[in-house]
């Protein structure tokens, strides 16, 4: 059972991190002590910067740069606090290792990064790649990324994951290096790919078929959100109005005066309150956003698991059509249409050596057939394993997180309502001083 | 002759019908009280009819007595009591109309009993309004709803409006009944007693002589009046800015229904989604189902939200925003009076004849214009009252109902977390191996 251990993974750096939300993020990441990188190291996404310069065109471009903090987790122990290794990296190289991960570990579901661009916004919140909120919300998912990285079981222990933690420069040519282009190049084709698959497991289609329920289910609801949140701003905003009209009248009056201007400034209060009430709920549809991507991984390892196992019977059938037509030349016997077979009844048969040599080819063919069948099996099999294994931990961490979320909902329901109180009654005692 | 400011109490052994008995006493405490001006009232003035015209001009024998209501002494004293429900609608050969059922339960003398029971329309209420009105055209009548609905083609037998309307009259009578001078006046009586109002209707002064106030308002108005007292043109000031308050807080307050309104549309989507949501998942089905259910809850105490707005505090705003033509009107009618006086005043320094039966004229002119401008002030002061605690009660009112909404919400995530607390206690209970 893992516990939380939040005194090893002290989120260092952003000070600006409220008491929930690093409560949050220490909830969303499950570490576990013994195998990840988390356990020796403490990362962070620290800041944001913007930066100008020319790109792969030659042309000025303005781009965001993340600095990411590493601190061996020892050192804050030790009490000493030595000023953390740093570097930055902008999207894109997130995007990079993201792709990396994806072609060299097919059968994990490897964690989103945060939108390219601002979606399902409401029309108060911008969506400009630019705006401070944005870039902000997005340094908080990039740091989320980094953590949930961090803390697998198996990603956590690669290195270009490591030297993309460590190593500023020359990180991208490394990550050439492995080659890991060739196998994207194939895995995106594949996955695009139709094919039928005869036997496929169960369990896979049964996560396929969820994956797409919860997108679907996930990219509705946030729709939904995004108008309500919309409203409700409206709705606060207009109580904005009779801030200023009670104050207006308060003019005229004289024993209502104070009762009015002081109620005024309650609904002034009142209408300025929706702006942190919104941000808050911003953080809670930015972890719904999260398993909306988590979705799109979960739908991919299926289909990496379709491919394994299309292969693999596509090798067996090869197998058995190659054993067949040994059969036939054996016995002279043709069973199977084949061109071959045709033009050997037109035109003759084949001289015994040719047969021999012919035969020669197909046994080794056979014994390379079957060796590829024993392989994909093994492939296949251990795909499945491990596959079932990152599922099997996926679900687990999705039930807590997103039931860890709808509690965090509730608990900011609860303070908005507590305010709303607070407020009208404020309201009130001014009223009835009118 | 001014209308003197009496100092004295109602002895109990008083015939003058108007005030009941049973408070004589309290008069007597509430005289000490600095706020109150008290006028006597002339007996006269209770029996027989309402106002006519001879009335208005001996103000001498019509020095109203009537005390300032407090608040607190409504609830001990009032006799009478005023309810307007049960519309119906009524359907003859030339037209269908609603009437409303009047009820009124009284201790005071002057009414033959205690009950009674008349059906009224529109119309009717309308002609009360007028003869008040017209009988004291420097007092302040509570308005009337609207004849027609401003907005959108609603019709007159529309069940919302119906009902709006119903509880629109229901608060005029009341506060008819509320004040000191109308809530006496025989038209008031006759308008809750009598079985049918048509032959009442005909007597007395009506439309002609509304009219002849009309024009004379026209009149008056391109006249203009000369030494209008700074204290009605300080009325006038503040009721232009009045009437632009709450014309403004009418506004900001339909205008926070109505995003309401929208907002509750998209709310009643959300409860659903988690609920589809939990039909595929398994672990999180319960929380899922449990968000679902808070959010229809909501959904619902944001549906009282705005209908408890809708019923209370946009009649109450929409009321004063009538208030202030009224307002207007009363202060333009006291101009006339003032204009009339200061029109016949000239008309004596320039004519040689007939100066006696001028001069007799001019007296009474004068005293019509004290009368009016004091009903005017001491209603004045009784409205600003009246106003201030409605409005305040109102705001009141609404503050403590958006307090109820936030606490039913909270009441439901509170519930709502401490239901995904305890099965998250439990589960780890569970886990633990």
């Amino acid at each position: 059972m893992a516990d939380s251990g939040s005194e090893d993974i002290a989120v260092i750096g952003n000070t600006d991190l409220t008491p929930s939300e690093s409560e949050n993020n220490l909830k969303n990441t499950m570490v576990e002590k013994g195998t990840s990188l988390l356990k020796r190291m403490e990362i962070s996404v620290a800041e944001a910067e913007k930066r100008t310069g020319k790109n792969a065109v030659n042309m000025q471009e303005t781009y965001t740069v993340y600095l990411i903090e590493t601190r061996p987790v020892d050192a804050a122990s030790e009490g000493t606090n030595p000023v953390p290794d740093s570097l930055w990296r902008r999207y894109s190289e997130f995007e990079l290792l993201r792709n990396y991960l994806l072609v060299t570990y097919p059968f994990v579901v490897v964690p989103p990064l945060p939108e390219k661009r601002a979606e399902f916004v409401w029309h108060k919140l911008s969506a400009d790649n630019m705006d401070p909120d944005f870039v902000e919300r997005r340094r908080v998912g990039l740091e989320n990324f980094l953590l949930r990285v961090a803390s697998h079981p198996v990603l956590s222990s690669d290195k270009i994951f490591y030297s993309f933690l460590t190593e500023e420069n020359g990180w991208k040519e490394t990550v050439f290096e492995t080659g890991f282009q060739a196998k994207a190049d194939s895995r995106l084709k594949a996955l695009n790919a139709t094919f039928r698959v005869k036997n496929p497991d169960k369990r896979f289609a049964e996560m396929k078929h969820y994956g797409d329920e919860l997108q679907s289910v996930i990219s509705q609801l946030l729709r939904v959100r995004a108008r309500a949140a919309d409203r409700l701003y409206g709705v606060y905003k207009v109580h904005g109005n009779y801030g200023r009209v009670f104050s207006e009248w308060s003019a005229i009056e004289k024993e209502m005066g104070d009762g009015l201007q002081s109620a005024g400034h309650h609904m002034d209060a009142y209408a300025a309150s929706v702006d942190d009430i919104l941000e808050e709920e911003e953080h809670y549809a930015d972890q719904l956003k999260e398993y909306l991507f988590y979705a799109d991984a979960l739908r991919a390892v299926c289909r990496k698991h379709e491919l394994t196992q299309y292969e693999l019977e596509m090798a067996a059938q090869d197998l058995t059509s190659k054993k067949q037509q040994r059969e036939e030349l054996a016995t002279g016997t043709v069973r199977t249409f084949s061109l071959k077979g045709m033009t050997s009844k037109l035109f003759g048969q084949e001289t015994p050596e040719q047969r021999e040599a012919k035969l020669k080819m197909l046994e080794t063919q056979i014994e390379e057939g079957e060796e590829l069948v024993k392989e994909r099996n093994e492939e296949c099999d251990e795909f499945v394993k491990s596959a079932w294994v990152d599922i099997e931990r996926f679900k687990e961490q999705k039930d807590h997180d997103l039931r860890e979320a709808l509690i965090s909902y509730a608990i900011m329901q609860i303070s908005m309502c507590k305010k709303g109180i607070q407020v009208w009654n404020n309201a009130k005692e001014c009223f009835s001083k009118m | 002759m001014s209308g003197p400011v009496v100092d004295n109490a109602v002895p109990s052994g008083n015939s003058s019908v108007a005030i009941p008995t049973d408070i004589s006493g309290q008069i007597l405490d509430l005289d000490e009280d600095d706020d109150l001006e008290v006028f006597s009232k002339d007996t006269t003035l209770t029996e027989g009819s309402s106002f006519n015209a001879s009335m208005q001009t001996s103000p001498a024998s019509m020095i109203n007595q009537y005390k300032f209501e407090e608040e607190e002494e409504d609830a001990d004293t009032k006799d009478i009591f005023v309810t307007v429900d049960n519309p119906e609608s009524l359907v003859t050969a030339i037209e269908t109309y609603v009437t409303y059922r009047v009820m009124t339960k009284t201790t005071r003398s002057e009414f033959d009993a205690s009950e009674f029971e008349v059906r009224r329309r529109y119309q009717d209420f309308l002609w009360l309004k007028g003869r008040l009105e017209e009988a004291h055209p420097t007092l302040i009548v509570h308005p009337l709803p609207e004849k027609f609905v401003m907005k959108g083609m609603v019709e007159r037998f529309n069940e919302d409006f119906i009902e709006t309307r119903r509880k629109a009259l229901h608060r005029f009578l009341n506060k008819i009944a509320e004040h000191p001078i109308f809530s006496s006046t025989e038209d008031f009586k006759i308008f809750l007693t009598a079985g049918e109002l048509t032959s009442h209707k005909k007597q007395g002064p009506g439309f002609l002589s509304r009219m002849g106030e009309t024009v004379k308002a026209v009149a008056a108005t391109v006249r203009g009046v000369r030494n209008r007292p700074e204290e009605f043109t300080d009325m006038q000031e503040y009721v232009e800015a009045f009437s632009q308050k709450i014309s403004s807080l009418d506004k900001v307050t339909q205008r926070i229904v109505r995003e309401q309104k929208e907002y509750l549309e998209e709310l009643k989507e959300c409860g659903p989604m988690y609920a589809l949501w939990s039909q595929s998942e398994e672990e999180l089905a319960e929380p899922l189902t449990s968000m679902a259910s808070s959010l229809d809850s909501c959904c619902k105490e944001t549906e009282e939200r705005v209908k408890q707005i809708n019923d209370h505090l946009i009649p109450a705003l929409h009321e004063y925003v009538l208030c202030t033509e009224t307002l207007k009107a009363v202060l333009r009618r006291r101009d006339n009076i003032q204009a009339d006086f200061e029109a016949k005043t000239e008309a004596l320094a320039t004519k040689k004849a007939d100066r006696d039966t001028m001069r007799d004229e001019l007296d009474k002119m004068e005293d019509r214009l004290e009368w009016a401008n004091n009903a005017l002030k001491s209603d004045w002061t009784r409205w600003r009252k009246v106003m201030r605690t409605d409005l305040r009660s109102a705001f009141i009112d609404t503050a403590e109902r958006n307090v109820n909404y936030y606490e039913k919400c909270l009441a439901v995530w509170e519930s709502f977390l401490h239901s995904q607390r305890t099965d998250a206690e439990g589960n780890a209970k569970d886990d633990c191996s």
